[in-house]
């Protein structure tokens, strides 16, 4: 349905392209599927989002949405959430999966291993606080299993207890009978996730075709 | 000290090749033995028959009445099949073992190549005494001795690496085998050709079969080598991912050739013919493989009534589905994956934790022996010849095969790496390339073409069999340190976390929800739907009862609780328990939860209480005395009681909030978890045929907390018996009650002994958790990613 771009705005999309890394083309099929999501306006909307069919079949459809209207993720520094986004951000946001090219260096791959990282902490991390706490992953938890059935909170609880215990244990070995594990950390969570291989893992596919029209 | 163990260890190696030397010695002189008693087997069988026939004999008989009543005899006859066939089961098993007590060989030589070297020395033995030499029967291999492997592989297949990467696999697999088998065919016709003399008797077609067998990457040999050098996942899956599909192509192009050969001429439309053929013979073999799969996921959900035979269902379904697509000359090596494949999610979900070992072990036995029988037949068939030598002809078919391979793994990465996230490096091509190995089946082929259309059948063979001892030992020998020399990534060897299973479920959602965002249909949205589809539609008919539900981050982390549970109850010391549990940390992290955690397990303790008062009888109260007699008879009289090593290491305080978690987990692990975790599975026995009810708002416990367990101070003991006698009743409201007591029964193995004195029945699901040895292997791990 989405209407071929309106203006070609070749100059804007070079500086995208520059700055998200995307080619031209991908960049022109995902602004097709802005305008298709956002109804050709300027601006896309949560609402906007939750209207997309298969979206709402998934478990953590809600901390998907978030991450687009998170500040965090559109990498000019900024904190809290906004109501709308305009394409830029959209795209700083999709960039965050963008396949990480062949030759890197070795200081590279950490640097976008940690930028994918850094997206999911934001995404478990909702009240800015710099940690996870275990209020926060318990959430995170029970969102997963929300589509399982009737399991309830307990289970969630103790998942998501057993999940922090063995965060605490590694990262700070023993504690003293005082000290107090107050959340989950930046560099807690890259130590725990280490083995998860996120630079291949968290990558979409971005074509250079339009399929946008086959789907809703 | 170090000069005893050492001259054991000499010891040991001398007594190891001394035994293998007698063996073989033996099946020389067994073979001599019948030998000679081919002169003597009318007698004996004369007099053996007699001996069974008297009764209907007795008046007829002229034999003469002078002869003594022979008190023993000799009839090797008799059992003259099964027993070689033992023999060179045994043979195989105990040079598997010899093996690995010869360090230095093992950790260069990998050990299909010492299995060769063995059949070659057995051959040469039997040789030398004159006797016939055993042939590798193309029949007794196709039959007997693959499907173990390839059901094997097929059943423990990581299904996840395998559909990311089945692109790539199959282009491997279909282009590059086509791609080997004409390259090698048409080069070698030519050199053919050109080098005149015998060699130009071999015509085109013939040249393109032999081009067909020769280029067939193995999967024996790819598993044999690969095993040991433990290379990371993704090259893994595709050697041998490679390996396996191109048996379609293989049986496509060699049936194709074969007709061709004797017919004599080749048309378009039976080259067309062909493709069409392939595509049969390959969906073909894999719809078969899936109907016989999904009868067995279906039979699974009856066996509840007869546990022991379960495991045979899912060894004779995948024969089955073998031998049919055989019937039809349909791939059977991809029907038994894909019955492997398809069966195992709802099998595993319905049969009782025991057959579920037993099928793994079985399997891993029989493949296990397969592959060893496989490798010293081939030496022993290398001996036994006919050979027909002929430099040009190997020489060149040795150095096309390695060319092509290159050539084609090169040229379809450049072609792949277009299409792919995650390219492939250079490094994982070489490997791709080099990995290559041929084995058996190309034997086996080769040695199925019948000799009147193939004249130069000998010189095929010949040419095979050095090709395969080519990559066999010198790829074989050499991958090893050539990986290491790459530094090419191996396999994690860590285990898997909590957060890890938490954190790649995310991912995969989240991947899914941003391509549904993106709006283009990807891999994971299909795999979502897929899950989706087996979740709402198929798992309702395939598995029994209430597991259907259990949603994977469940049964993922329950089998992780039980794992632990178990480790920490088989190891016995405090020393063993697992992450998180210093006390520190459970302080910590229940701190700001101790007090409501309490409150909880207050109520909950009081109604479980309640409960258990409720259904007390007279007959358990006498158990209850006898178990506490039992109880503190074996705590006071074991060497290393729990409970002391326990209080011992911690300081009064900590021993208090000890109690306190101890007792809350008690209540929290008997008051049920509302859903089928694995204990449950183990304790199905009694509940079998009943309906599990879900206690619904029962909490689980904290699974560091659970380890604690083993040593129950005393404090709490009143309430285990009571616990554990609750257990007694079959009629209960919430089987889950009796799983989890169980449980706990499982990591008091104790307790456990004293209670099975007094109650058989409940002994089933507590007999088994195997020798002590809790493998988190990276099978069961793959099975609860995909």
């Amino acid at each position: 349905m989405g209407a071929f771009h309106s203006v070609p705005e070749d100059h804007e999309y070079h500086l995208l392209a520059k700055k998200t890394g995307f080619s031209l083309e991908q960049i022109v099929i995902l602004h097709n599927r802005f305008n298709q999501l956002s109804h050709n306006s300027d601006v896309l909307r949560r609402e906007d989002l939750r209207k997309i069919p298969d979206l709402a079949c998934n478990p953590i459809q809600s901390q998907i949405v978030e991450a687009f209207f998170d500040e965090r993720n559109f990498k000019k520094g900024g904190e809290g959430s906004v109501q709308e986004i305009g394409f830029e951000e959209f795209l700083t946001v999709m960039s965050y999966f963008r396949p990480p090219e062949t030759h890197l260096t070795a200081e590279q791959k950490e640097e976008i291993r940690r930028t994918k990282m850094r997206f999911l902490f934001n995404m478990h991390d909702t009240d800015n606080d710099g940690t996870i706490t275990l209020e926060e992953y318990r959430h995170v938890v029970e969102e997963l299993l929300s589509r399982s059935g009737s399991l309830g909170k307990e289970t969630a609880k103790s998942i998501a207890d057993a999940a922090m215990l063995e965060v605490a244990s590694i990262s700070m070995g023993r504690m003293g009978p005082d000290e107090f594990y107050a959340g989950i950390t930046f560099d807690h969570f890259l130590k725990i996730l280490k083995e998860l291989e996120i630079e291949t893992r968290m990558n979409i596919h971005f074509l250079n075709m339009d399929t946008t029209f086959f789907c809703k | 000290m170090t000069a005893r163990t050492r001259f054991c260890g000499g010891l040991l190696r001398i007594s190891r090749a001394l035994r293998t030397v007698a063996l073989s010695l033996v099946t020389g002189c067994v073979f001599s033995v019948h030998a000679s008693f081919g002169a003597v087997h009318g007698d004996n069988d004369t007099s053996h028959s007699s001996g069974h026939g008297t009764h209907t004999k007795t008046h007829n008989t002229t034999y003469p009445a002078t002869r003594a009543f022979p008190v023993l005899t000799v009839n090797y006859d008799h059992v003259r099949k099964p027993f070689e066939i033992s023999l060179w089961i045994l043979l195989a098993s105990l040079m598997k073992l010899g093996f690995h007590y010869i360090p230095r060989v093992s950790s260069v030589v990998p050990e299909s190549c010492v299995l060769i070297v063995v059949g070659l020395l057995v051959g040469g033995l039997i040789r030398l005494l004159g006797e016939t030499l055993p042939v590798l029967d193309t029949q007794l291999f196709f039959l007997c001795l693959l499907p173990p492997i390839i059901l094997d592989a097929g059943y423990f297949l990581p299904t996840r690496p395998f559909t990311e990467n089945l692109g790539t696999i199959l282009v491997f697999a279909v282009v590059g085998t086509v791609w080997n088998s004409f390259f090698i065919g048409v080069v070698l016709y030519g050199v053919c050709q050109i080098e005149g003399e015998q060699l130009a008797a071999v015509d085109l077609l013939a040249c393109l079969l032999f081009g067909s067998i020769a280029s067939a990457v193995d999967p024996v040999a790819v598993l044999a080598v690969f095993e040991e050098i433990h290379i990371n996942e993704l090259l893994h899956i595709l050697v041998f991912g490679e390996s396996l599909l191109n048996d379609a192509v293989t049986v496509v192009l060699y049936h194709l050739f074969e007709e061709f050969a004797s017919e004599g001429q080749v048309t378009v439309v039976d080259a067309c013919l062909g493709m069409v053929c392939f595509f049969v013979v390959a969906f073909g073999g894999i719809l078969v493989g899936t109907v016989f799969g999904l009868v067995a996921a279906v039979t699974s959900r009856f066996t509840a009534h007869s546990r022991v035979i379960e495991p045979l269902f899912v060894f004779l379904y995948s024969y089955m589905a073998y031998l049919s697509a055989e019937v039809f000359h349909l791939s059977g090596i991809m029907a038994l994956i894909a019955c492997g494949v398809v069966m195992r999610p709802y099998v595993e979900a319905n049969i009782s934790h025991k057959s579920y070992t037993t099928v793994k072990n079985v399997l891993k036995m029989w493949s296990s022996v397969s592959e060893t029988l496989i490798f010293i037949f081939l030496g022993v068939s290398t001996v036994a010849g006919p050979h027909s030598w002929n430099w040009a002809f190997v020489i060149i078919t040795i150095f096309l095969c390695l060319i092509s391979r290159v050539m084609g793994v090169v040229g379809l990465t450049f072609i792949i790496n277009k299409f792919r996230m995650v390219k492939l490096t250079g490094k994982d091509q070489f490997i791709v390339a080099y990995g290559g190995l041929r084995g058996a089946i190309a034997f086996s082929l080769a040695f199925l073409l019948p000799s009147d259309h193939f004249p130069m059948k000998n010189m095929f063979l010949t040419a095979i069999i050095t090709l395969i001892f080519f990559t066999v030992f010198v790829q074989g020998m050499t991958i090893r340190p050539l990986v290491d020399l790459l530094a090419v990534k191996k396999k994690k060897q860590t285990k898997f976390t909590i957060n890890e299973e938490i954190h790649s479920q995310f991912i995969n959602h989240m991947l899914s929800g941003i391509e549904n965002v993106c709006g283009h249909y990807g891999h994971h949205h299909w795999r979502d739907k897929l899950s989706r589809f087996n979740k709402y539609y198929v798992k309702k008919w395939l598995i029994a009862g209430e597991r259907s539900q259990e949603p994977q981050l469940i049964s993922f982390y329950n089998k992780l609780e039980l794992k632990q549970a178990l480790l920490v109850a088989e190891s016995g010391s405090a020393a063993n328990i697992g992450p998180g549990l210093s006390s520190a940390a459970l302080s910590a992290q229940s701190q700001k939860q101790r007090t409501v955690m309490k409150n909880i397990s207050k109520e909950r303790e009081e109604e479980i209480r309640k409960i258990l008062r409720a259904n007390l009888q007279k007959t358990r109260q006498r158990v209850r005395e006898a178990l506490d007699q039992h109880y503190t008879h074996i705590t006071t009289s074991s060497p290393h009681t729990h409970t002391h090593t326990f209080s011992d290491t911690l300081g009064p305080p900590a021993i208090e909030t000890r109690l306190d978690i101890l007792q809350m987990t008690h209540y929290l692990t008997v008051s049920a978890s509302g859903w089928d975790s694995p204990p449950v599975r183990r304790a199905r026995f009694q509940s079998d045929s009943q309906e599990y009810m879900a206690k619904p708002s029962a909490p689980v416990s904290i699974p560091a907390i659970n380890m604690e367990l083993v040593s129950a101070p005393p404090g709490s003991l009143a309430l285990l018996e009571e616990v554990t006698d609750q257990a007694q009743q079959s009629q209960d409201e919430g089987c889950g009650m009796h799983a989890n007591s169980h449980e706990e029964k499982s990591m008091k193995p104790n307790v456990t002994f004293a209670l099975e004195l007094e109650k058989q029945k409940l002994s089933r699901c507590l007999s088994d958790p195997g020798p002590n040895k809790i493998e988190v292997e990276a099978e069961e791990k793959e099975h609860f990613l995909s």
